[in-house]
């Protein structure tokens, strides 16, 4: 497909860092939670983004083209591609979702989701510092949810993971996970620990040119897995043994350590 | 019927091959390829240093095919080297596509990729500066850059042509005098999208080259002229999505053919070839090879009919 062109309707800031752009697409556009969309800013670069609601992008600026999105107002349009990738699967009636910094985007739209529908939902989230913490109403409405800071600032002082510790993960029909690869590497491997890494799923990130599994940017050793087209969302057993966690390639195919 | 043949001095299990470019950035991935059904695999094209490529949009799926302008992204063939291993330890025929801003580079990048079991030189990128048309477009160029590769490497050395020029078969027979072993015909025809909406051409690099189905007759076209001027065998690429387009190219001169875009719909689109090739042969009760240009013997046969 054409980028399709999609009007700005509302701009929210959530922290500092983030803002979540709503666009006027849903005339021809549904997708399902973990899917994702390649946003185009004209002129400039076309990057993968989670959609966060329906008609929904979170961005954190992070580059050239998320610069280039922060400087974008209510009414002007982005070009969008999508959606693609596979989404989660829901399993069961009760879910964990282990959240980090930016990775709430794909897992918000999934708690709400799964919630309707009557899933118990449960949400470890984890931010940097107290001012980018973001969704927290979200996963609230949706069921129990524990908040950690790096600093200590809100919530748990520490890391997301050490949140996993004091529940009992086996309770869980499903546990879902988007954030930092390192983070996410951790909580793949206390699930592994634990011997249910096969009942997880992970949102992955790569750098993505074509987005429709065709040019090979995003492929991950060792079964050359496309992100954009047979991900981004994996299962946690067939993530072990692989490069997650340890390399990615960069634009020009550089593997670079994680 | 059986579908090994010999094509550009490699032995191959079947006719298809990845062509260049599509999921050939990594060997995990060109790996999976063969696993797929292809009888050999090309790489993404490999240069002396690393290149990140055009901004994005670089690859779009219009109605009629794709357009690209990747900007030949890679990690350079000393950062690559590990990935042609890991497909060549697994048994996989690769063929290395190499480009080159001069012959030294492309001497540099050949000999820099040991083990390949072809080279593939791209002097057909449309929309790299400096790079690939720009030498395939100058007949005494390709042929010198042919004969420099040929004499720094054993393995075969196939030349891959660019539809845009006024006559293809004079840069073919340029790549023959330097001694390749078989040419690729062809690369994307030369193109652009723009956005109705803003008026912003939609690839990053504004400019360049279109593949699928759309430029199929344009190949089929190239590689016939292509069998009927050289003596060395012709590859046939573009647009090729099912076994009645292999065979069509086959027929029209082809010795292979390699598939790309079409990987979009079916990554299984080799052996669903292989599959229907191998069931017309048995219908036909012909082999792979009588197929190889059989449209030029028709013709003749006419031709004296008359």
């Amino acid at each position: 497909m054409r980028p399709m062109s999609a009007k700005i309707v509302s701009i929210i800031e959530e922290t500092p860092t983030i803002r979540t752009f709503r666009l006027d697409m849903l005339d021809w556009f549904r997708s399902k939670p973990g899917q994702f969309v390649m946003a185009w800013v004209r002129g400039v670069d076309e990057v993968p983004m989670a959609l966060s609601f329906d008609n929904g992008i979170t961005v954190q600026r992070v580059g050239q083209a998320t610069e280039a999105m922060f400087r974008l107002k209510e009414g002007d349009t982005l070009g969008i591609r999508g959606p693609f990738g596979n989404g989660w699967e829901l399993v069961g009636d009760n879910i964990l979702l282990v959240s980090g910094g930016i990775g709430s985007a794909p897992l918000a739209p999934l708690a709400e989701k799964a919630a309707a529908i009557g899933v118990q939902v449960t949400t470890l989230a984890g931010y940097r510092t107290k001012e980018e913490a973001h969704f927290e109403k979200r996963f609230k409405k949706c069921g129990k949810t524990l908040i950690a800071t790096d600093d200590g600032s809100y919530g748990h002082k520490g890391l997301v993971t050490d949140l996993m510790r004091d529940i009992d993960l086996n309770t869980f029909t499903q546990i879902h996970s988007c954030g930092p690869e390192k983070m996410m590497h951790r909580v793949l491997g206390i699930l592994d620990e634990r011997k249910i890494a096969a009942r997880s799923q992970f949102s992955l990130q790569r750098y993505m040119k074509c987005g429709i599994g065709v040019c090979g940017s995003c492929c991950m050793d060792p079964v050359g897995l496309r992100v954009c087209r047979d991900g981004p969302v994996f299962k946690g057993d067939d993530l072990l043994d692989s490069e997650f966690g340890k390399y990615a390639r960069d634009a020009s195919g550089r593997r670079i350590k994680i | 019927m059986k579908l090994n043949i010999v094509a550009g001095g490699l032995t191959l299990p079947n006719p298809t091959i990845l062509a260049a470019g599509i999921l050939g950035t990594t060997g995990a991935s060109l790996k999976r390829m063969a696993s797929m059904g292809a009888g050999a695999v090309v790489t993404k094209s490999i240069g002396a240093e690393p290149k990140y490529g055009h901004p994005n949009p670089s690859l779009v799926k219009l109605e009629c095919g794709c357009i690209n302008a990747m900007g030949l992204p890679n990690p350079s063939y000393k950062e690559f080297l590990q990935e042609l291993n890991v497909a060549r330890e697994a048994g996989v025929r690769v063929i290395a596509s190499i480009f080159g801003a001069t012959e030294a580079e492309f001497k540099e990048v050949a000999q820099g990729l040991p083990g390949a079991s072809a080279y593939e030189l791209n002097v057909s990128c449309p929309h790299a500066s400096g790079y690939g048309m720009q030498v395939g477009t100058d007949p005494a160029l390709v042929r010198s850059t042919t004969k420099a590769v040929k004499g720094v490497v054993k393995a075969p050395v196939w030349v891959k042509l660019t539809p845009n020029v006024t006559d293809i078969t004079s840069i073919g027979r340029a790549a023959q005098e330097g001694g390749a072993d078989a040419v690729v015909a062809i690369n994307t025809l030369k193109a652009m999208a723009i956005d109705v909406d803003s008026g912003y051409p939609i690839l990053g690099n504004v400019r360049g080259g279109l593949s699928g189905p759309s430029i199929k007759p344009v190949a089929v076209r190239c590689v016939y002229d292509l069998y009927e001027a050289l003596d060395i065998p012709v590859i046939g690429v573009g647009g090729i999505s099912s076994w009645a387009d292999a065979v069509e190219f086959m027929m029209a001169g082809a010795a292979a053919v390699e598939i790309g875009s079409a990987v979009y719909d079916d990554i299984g689109i080799f052996a669903a070839v292989s599959m229907g090739l191998s069931d017309y042969l048995d219908r036909k009760s012909i082999e792979l090879t009588d197929l190889i240009g059989l449209s030029h013997r028709v013709v003749k046969h006419e031709t004296y009919e008359c």
